[in-house]
């Protein structure tokens, strides 16, 4: 297939960007997104042209590295899949595509689609965490744990903190992501005891990091590519709240 | 260059108490005056950078990712393997440690292994403790399935996605000791080379990958946690940017490196579909609990699968290897594939490719149960195939997956450069010639959370705390020549782009020292290999500037790494005249084809010392000795 692309190129952090186009002729269906950049990127190279520069590592959907903004949609066409895992036999021949970076005040732009996630990083560090020094654990079996307590933890936990959910939120909220791992650590015995003081210092990170608010507009559960539901703001929101009104003993123990 | 084991004496269920106990300690006032190095951030350097920061040290992290989350072990599917016997069905840390010898073929150090599955079980209490979502039986307890190498259940997972939650745990452990000021974490930094002083390991230098900026860390030990090289091969499941950068520079400044020949090559993954192929795709080795492997009895039997009669299939697996049939490990596994293949009975495009079916488990559990159990495999599956594997037959085929060999470590975990130390994938240590399934989450994590931290605190009790300035010459003298290899890169502007040269490179390793090999064409390696390497510094073409990101550039550092790697891989290979785990000399087999070592001659690692020209590097062997689990051919049948 052929293919008009009209990718986003930045030479850097500050300097300015712009759309520009490229053909890509004689693609195969069944290459992925990426592998299609790839091709593209071998023949700028052989003309002597500097390659796009994206962000990409395991190419199976799960270490969330690629983030990709295609034809305005975060990670493209298909549903629960990232742009590593989206085919070339989703777009048609002729097709034109457009790629631009994630876009939000909290992920500025390193060069070309590459963005500077950091903030991700800064929100888990002050909260998404069950403390648990390495040697002071129980056995395994010690604490039982009901099933579907695991199960939706796990549909929680599963986030593979790539930001879609923040370039598809119109706010540019990276509420999905923080209560992926709230809800994650919120329904297990071993997150109660930080519980109230995790909420509260995550939510407030994201604040802190530029992060729009979340009004609900349901636009990151779409772009998700593992179809984490909105139902975890909800639990967020309800643990921040407790928090603030009846913070818990950790919680109330600290001095900030 | 010499190789102690340091295997502490004694019985071997006592070795590891005893050795703990005899270790020196740094007291607590004193830990923080001491820094510790740790590059990667997956499950090993992960998780040994949060726990030497929970002991008091100060520890910087250093990834070339942009999140420390993105380390190549959040890929892995299947699970951890554990010695807890909560199946009641006969396992124990003896049975735990007698498989992955016989897994091995006999090729890696008893004590090691023994430690390994002693503390199996510590992780498993250390990961529910932080809160990884183990599957759980309805009752609240942990769930379990089997892998193969094993005939005990002991496989603890999280869906297809262990790897994941493990390293998820690490990573908030170690997010955690960032925000408390214990971890500095480098993202986007990449190691170049390491700072060898007096002796000793005293640093490194890294690139920053954004400004491109070439600088300089010292410490008191640094230790690698880097990952393995199957990348050399290009396609491999390996994510794109996994490496060999740090360990081969390591190994240029005097670490030994161990067994390279040593590589698996997983029996399940999703067959090439064409040139453009930039990484392969493993389905999980899980998913032969419930799948059945087979392949048309008649050659050239090109009927689609459902019109193939039960009577004309041949279930080879299960055929050749009744006891453990479909759980084969994983180097029969993939040689048995290649085999039918290679007899012209291959399915799918090019007639590269086995069928696993899950039609009989359908029908025994329902598709739901399969569903609950693979169903995100079941996607990934059909997402990149465009096929419904609940109704067809996946079509799988072998690919690279991992390396045994790495950096030879001794029972401390530290190589042959004192004060460099070596975990996870990055080392040789405990897998022998072939890894079984559900182990590299274990040995990354043993190695990280209980034996990295316990050697490391022995070694800096032996050493006075230096400060951390980087003012010595050495770092002066290696900035520069890091710099002048990479302005020497970006200089040749020559004609071929650095994937042309990975793709050859990759192509010449499947073909000569892939699934099976010969004297003959592991001869021809060498003379190619070299070959590839001198075009490579005369006419490789990287675009772009040293003060940018520049992914080509990054790329062609490594790509430069692996063609040096190559051809010591096919020394290894050609060197060890036996057949052992994923090495097949094709020379060495049996009557009926299984891999036939020779103990008498070949019962050593084979650590390999840079003597500074690449066409002879010097072989230094480390004899094993077998007191507990008798040498003997591995019988599977």
């Amino acid at each position: 297939m052929n293919l008009t692309l009209h990718v986003w190129r930045q030479p850097g952090p500050g300097a300015p960007g712009r759309m520009v186009r490229y053909q890509a002729a004689d693609i195969s269906p069944e290459m992925s997104f990426l592998e299609m950049l790839d091709v593209v990127n071998e023949r700028l190279m052989e003309t002597g042209e500097a390659p796009i520069a994206f962000d990409h590592d395991c190419r199976e959907g799960i270490c969330g590295s690629c983030s990709l903004m295609i034809n305005g949609v975060a990670h493209g066409p298909e549903l629960g899949t990232a742009s590593c895992q989206l085919h070339m036999r989703s777009f048609r021949d002729g097709q034109e595509i457009h790629v631009e970076p994630w876009r939000a005040r909290a992920f500025p732009v390193v060069k070309d689609l590459v963005v500077n996630r950091s903030a991700l990083d800064r929100i888990i560090a002050v909260g998404g965490y069950a403390s648990a020094p390495t040697g002071s654990a129980p056995d395994g079996n010690a604490t039982l744990i009901p099933k579907d307590a695991v199960e939706t933890a796990m549909d929680a936990a599963q986030c593979i903190g790539c930001g879609a959910c923040v370039a598809a939120c119109p706010n540019g909220s990276a509420s999905l992501f923080t209560a992926a791992k709230i809800t994650h650590l919120g329904l297990l015995p071993q997150g109660q005891p930080e519980r109230g003081r995790r909420a509260r210092r995550m939510v407030e990170q994201m604040d802190i990091e530029g992060f729009g608010q979340c009004s609900l507009y349901g636009e990151c559960q779409e772009a998700c590519p593992k179809e984490i539901s909105i139902d975890t703001i909800t639990r967020m929101n309800r643990d921040y709240l407790r928090a603030l009104t009846a913070p818990d003993r950790a919680a109330a123990a600290e001095s900030d | 260059m010499e190789l102690n084991s340091k295997v502490p004496g004694g019985p071997i269920e006592q070795k590891w108490d005893k050795h703990r106990f005899e270790m020196k300690l740094v007291n607590p006032a004193n830990k923080r005056k001491y820094t510790v190095i740790v590059v990667g951030s997956g499950l090993a350097g992960g998780s040994t950078a949060a726990t030497l920061s929970e002991l008091g040290y100060n520890v910087k992290c250093f990834c070339f990712q942009d999140s420390p989350r993105r380390a190549h072990s959040i890929a892995a599917q299947g699970g951890i393997n554990a010695a807890k016997n909560y199946r009641n069905d006969g396992d124990s840390v003896y049975r735990l440690f007698y498989d992955t010898v016989k897994g091995g073929d006999f090729r890696s150090r008893e004590a090691n292994v023994y430690r390994l599955a002693q503390i199996s079980v510590e992780i498993i209490d250390q990961c529910v403790a932080q809160g990884v979502p183990f599957a759980r039986e309805y009752g609240g307890l942990l769930a379990n399935r089997s892998f193969g190498g094993a005939q005990v259940s002991r496989t603890f997972y999280a869906r297809g996605q262990t790897g994941q939650q493990l390293l998820l745990g690490a990573y908030q452990a170690l997010e955690k000791e960032v925000a408390r000021g214990g971890v500095t974490m480098y993202p986007r930094t990449e190691m170049l080379d390491l700072v060898v002083i007096d002796g000793r390991a005293r640093g490194i230098v890294v690139r920053d990958m954004i400004t491109g900026r070439i600088e300089s860390h010292a410490a008191d030990a640094v230790v690698l946690g880097t990952g393995g090289y199957g990348n050399v091969f290009y396609l491999s499941t390996n994510a794109k940017g996994s490496n060999a950068t740090a360990i081969w520079r390591a190994h240029k400044r005097g670490a030994a490196f161990a067994n390279p020949c040593y590589t698996q090559i997983h029996p399940t993954c999703i067959p090439v579909s064409g040139e453009y192929q930039s990484k392969l795709t493993l389905m999980s080795e899980s998913l032969r609990n419930d799948g059945r492997v087979w392949v048309p009895k008649r050659e050239g039997d090109n009927r689609p699968p459902f019109e193939i009669p039960e009577a004309e299939r041949d279930y080879y697996l299960e055929r050749r290897y009744p006891s453990f049939g479909n759980l084969a490990p994983r180097d029969i596994a993939s040689r048995s594939a290649k085999m039918v293949c290679d007899e012209g009975r291959g399915v799918g495009p090019g007639g590269r490719g086995v069928y696993l079916d899950f039609a009989d488990a359908i029908h025994r559990v329902g598709a739901e149960t399969i569903r609950e159990r693979y169903g995100n495999l079941f996607e990934m599956y059909q997402r990149i195939t465009d096929e419904n594997p609940y109704e067809v037959p996946m079509r799988i085929y072998p690919a690279v997956h991992y390396t045994m060999g790495g950096l030879w470590v001794d029972y401390n975990l530290m190589s042959t450069i004192p004060g460099l130390h070596v975990i996870g994938e990055a080392n040789f240590s405990d897998h022998g010639a072939n890894r079984l399934g559900a182990s590299a989450l274990m040995q990354g994590l043993a190695d990280g959370y209980f034996v990295l931290p316990s050697t490391v605190s022995d070694y800096l009790a032996s050493v006075a705390p230096a400060s951390a300035d980087t003012s010595h010459a050495e770092f002066r003298r290696l900035e520069a020549e890091v710099a002048e290899r990479t302005r020497t890169l970006l200089a040749i502007g020559g004609k071929r782009t650095v994937d042309s040269f990975h793709r050859e490179l990759g192509h010449i390793l499947w073909e000569k020292c892939g699934m099976a090999r010969t004297a003959a064409g592991l001869e021809q390696a060498l003379a190619q290999i070299p070959e590839l390497r001198e075009e490579f510094w005369r006419n490789v073409n990287v675009p772009g500037s040293d003060a940018e990101l520049n992914q080509a550039l990054e790329k062609a550092g490594r790509v430069a790494d692996f063609l040096e790697l190559g051809e010591l891989i096919c020394r290894d290979a050609l060197d060890r005249e036996e057949s052992c785990g994923g090495h097949f000399r094709e020379e060495y087999q049996t009557a009926d084809g299984e891999a036939k070592r020779d103990d008498e001659h070949f019962a050593y690692v084979a650590a390999w010392e840079y003597t500074g020209d690449l066409r002879h590097p010097r072989l230094h062997k480390e004899p094993l000795d077998f007191e507990y689990v008798h040498l003997a051919q591995r019988s599977y049948k």
